[in-house]
């Protein structure tokens, strides 16, 4: 059996006449980090989007886990609980306390008894150190602990791979140091990562590779260190250029 | 002494400007009272239009002297920052006051000091105000309709009955408090179901108590030897399948007679009336037509093309054609398409056809609500693996339902104040039969206490049910 959790071939998406993903092709291994940077626009989230089919894709092939994602994909909900995702926004319940936020999932999707959703929940929430906050709501919370609960809440469905779209970019830079060691964290652990973002520092920290795409495309893929050190294309280096 | 600045008063000279204000406005208040109650006018030695304004321009000064900034007196500030913040709010809250004091005399003489209410025909009513004697005499009408006289214990048991049935919520226990919804979601409503078919209507009684009792004993006696596990499933299937093995396989004349039950006498629908009336009608119609409306809203923005189009269409019919044409084919037209021995109630009719009519305003207020989620919601809800039944639940609804209650409220309200409409098919309300009093040859002419007596008791449900919503709403706040 190959290691490639992901597998992603010859991907097509239009946003009506618009082509917003051209020709992707992207294999990501278990336990593998990968960062993915680009301007503006060049359909990074879109990507993303498209891995727990958030978004539909025309042309091509998407493999999560051994599931190929199609129209007629019968158990999309039991891929997308396996493939946690953590977004801009937060987008955390505002109904709910946190440690409903965190619950809600594990319970109703994957019918875990009430006490042990919660004293999972109450763990994920203590590696990302917000455990005295269960029972606020996020409307109370600052946005860097909104994050780190937003994080926690995906990674109570025990995910096998995690999905960052620009985690830290909504964020005052005070609170992006908490939110990025979350992360750090995570990805110590030994969890499957794919991170769009533009914190350089954390991708030369724990990516194993980056990824540049612009307009669409992936115009480069690299180890770490050498996706830094000898950027090929010229629109990397001056994305680089820009950006550090 | 401090120097006296009469156009911007201040804490220095507080207590002449104090005083001086204070002497003005009741000065003002005193001449208005005087004209309106006494019919004085003390100042009728000025010219014509400066006295008709000096209350007004003394008032006026008096507030600008008293509106001094952290006086330290609770009163005087009060007043100050809720009626008197500037020269235009004064100007307004005197022009209220004194049309509040212009008016009341006329108002306490009509409803109160010229009114009648002793006597029991209208020859009593000879004063200049209400005849209350036709409200007192009427009464009875206008709670029960042409209901008989010596049946009306069972609206009133029924209705103290369910009033406190419905009052359970207060008292639940933590431990019952998760079951409320559901309680009072779908059994709330059965219960009153049946208590106004076998109450209030003398509906005929299916049920063989005999049989009941024994196949309850039954039950119970092997219940005990139920593992804990399977109770639940054992007494939902148990019990009734033992009660419809004895009334078809074992069938037992003596045994039906024993523990027969005489049904209540029949009453028919076309008989109930007045506020009672409404009180059914509108319950059930605001029971059906919000989940109708719910499944509409959720309809209209579906994926599946007939789903979505036959929604838009149902909201669409409902909300272009007016209650009053609904309900007159409700009662004209849709008999002609059942099958000639098949009959529905007209009460029930009318409560369908009012209940969709009204679905449709909810489903687009609820559609409000879920068009004000942002995306993300969603995406958050699916990314964590829920599907479209478990994400509306849990997370869609909650949220939107709590955005929409000023709206749902409204639509509520309007439906309360639809009801009187059901006279176009024979229903008499309390509105409808004031109609139906005031065309009394005995008791013509007294149409306006009527109408003021229905105007309080419709305002006294519907302000109820406002500050009921508006609970609600307080309730289910949290920060976004
Ligand atoms: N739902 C949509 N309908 C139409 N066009 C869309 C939609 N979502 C995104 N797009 C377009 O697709 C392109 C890629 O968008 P995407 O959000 O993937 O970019 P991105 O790389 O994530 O940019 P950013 O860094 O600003 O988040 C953009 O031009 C955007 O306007
Ligand atoms: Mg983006």
């Amino acid at each position: 059996m190959s290691d490639k959790i992901i597998q992603i071939t010859e991907m097509n998406k239009w946003f009506g006449d618009f082509q917003v993903l051209k020709n992707i092709n992207l294999e990501v291994e278990k336990n593998k980090k990968i960062v993915v940077c680009g301007p503006s626009g060049s359909g990074k989230s879109t990507l993303i989007r498209c891995i727990n089919r958030l978004e539909e894709h025309q042309q091509g092939s998407i493999i999560v886990d051994g599931n190929e994602l199609t129209e007629d994909t019968k158990d999309i909900e039991k891929i997308r609980a396996e493939v946690g995702m953590v977004f801009q926004q937060f987008n955390l319940f505002p109904h709910l306390s946190i440690l409903d936020n965190c619950t809600l999932a594990p319970i109703w999707v994957k019918k875990m008894p009430k006490k042990n959703a919660e004293e999972l929940a109450l763990q994920h929430l203590e590696k990302v150190q917000i455990a005295d906050q269960a029972s606020k709501y996020p409307g109370q919370l600052s946005g860097g602990q909104q994050q780190r609960c937003a994080i926690a809440r995906a990674l109570c469905m025990e995910p096998k791979i995690m999905l960052f779209d620009e985690p830290t970019s909504a964020l005052d830079p005070e609170m992006i140091k908490e939110v990025l060691d979350a992360m750090v964290n995570l990805a110590k652990a030994g969890m499957t990562m794919i991170v769009v973002t533009h914190e350089m520092g954390f991708a030369k920290e724990v990516a194993d590779e980056v990824i540049f795409m612009d307009e669409g495309m992936i115009v480069e893929r690299a180890e770490t260190k050498e996706f830094f050190a000898h950027p090929k294309s010229d629109r990397t280096k001056l994305f680089l250029s820009q950006i550090l | 002494m401090n120097k006296l600045n009469f156009l911007q008063p201040d804490k220095n000279n507080f207590n002449t400007y104090l005083y001086t204000g204070v002497i003005l406005v009741a000065l003002s208040i005193f001449i208005v009272f005087l004209n309106s109650f006494f019919n004085k006018d003390i100042i009728s030695f000025l010219p014509g239009s400066i006295s008709f304004f000096l209350p007004l321009i003394l008032g006026f000064i008096g507030l600008h002297l008293i509106r001094i900034d952290y006086s330290g007196l609770k009163f005087l500030d009060a007043i100050n920052k809720n009626i008197n913040t500037n020269n235009f709010n004064a100007f307004l809250s005197l022009l209220i006051v004194f049309v509040v004091i212009k008016s009341l005399p006329p108002l306490l003489s009509w409803f109160i000091l010229d009114a009648n209410i002793a006597g029991d025909s209208k020859d009593v009513c000879t004063g200049t105000g209400a005849c209350w004697t036709y409200i007192k005499i009427w009464f009875n009408r206008f709670m029960y309709g042409m209901y008989p006289n010596a049946e009306q214990w069972r609206i009133n048991l029924s209705f103290i009955a369910l009033a406190f049935l419905g009052t359970i919520g207060f008292f639940a226990t933590e431990k019952f408090k998760k079951y409320l919804t559901l309680y009072y979601v779908a059994v709330y409503p059965v219960i009153a179901f049946f208590f106004i078919f076998f109450f209030i209507s003398g509906g005929p009684i299916f049920f063989d108590f005999s049989y009941g009792i024994i196949a309850a004993v039954i039950s119970i006696i092997i219940g005990f030897f139920i593992p804990s596990k399977f109770k639940m499933y054992y007494f939902i299937i148990v019990p009734i399948t033992l009660y419809i093995l004895l009334k078809y396989v074992f069938f037992y004349e003596e045994l039906i007679e024993l523990g027969k039950l005489e049904s209540l006498e029949w009453v028919e629908t076309g008989a109930w009336g007045g506020l009672s009336l409404t009180f059914i009608v509108s319950f059930f119609c605001l029971i059906f037509c919000f989940p109708i409306g719910l499944f509409l809203s959720l309809g209209r923005r579906s994926d599946f093309p007939i789903i979505k189009y036959f929604s838009i269409g149902m909201i669409e019919f409902w909300r272009g054609v007016p209650l009053i044409t609904v309900l007159f084919m409700s009662s004209v037209m849709f008999p002609m398409f059942l099958p000639e021995d098949m009959f529905i109630d007209k009460l029930v009719r009318v409560i369908i056809a009012i209940s969709l009519f009204e679905a449709a305003y909810v489903a687009e207020v609820i559609r409000g609500g879920l068009q004000a989620l942002p995306r993300g919601q969603y995406d958050a809800a699916k990314s964590l693996g829920m599907g479209y039944w478990k994400m509306h639940i849990l997370v869609i609804l909650p949220q939107a339902l709590k955005l929409v209650i000023p709206g749902i409220a409204n639509t509520f309200l309007a439906l309360v104040k639809d009801t009187p409409l059901i006279f176009v098919v024979g229903l008499l309300e309390i509105v409808g039969m004031l109609n139906l009093a005031k065309t009394n040859p005995e008791w013509l002419g007294f149409a306006m206490e009527g109408y003021v007596f229905a105007s309080v008791l419709f305002f006294i449900i519907c302000y109820a049910m406002s500050k009921y919503s508006y609970n609600l709403e307080q309730k289910y706040k949290t920060e976004r």
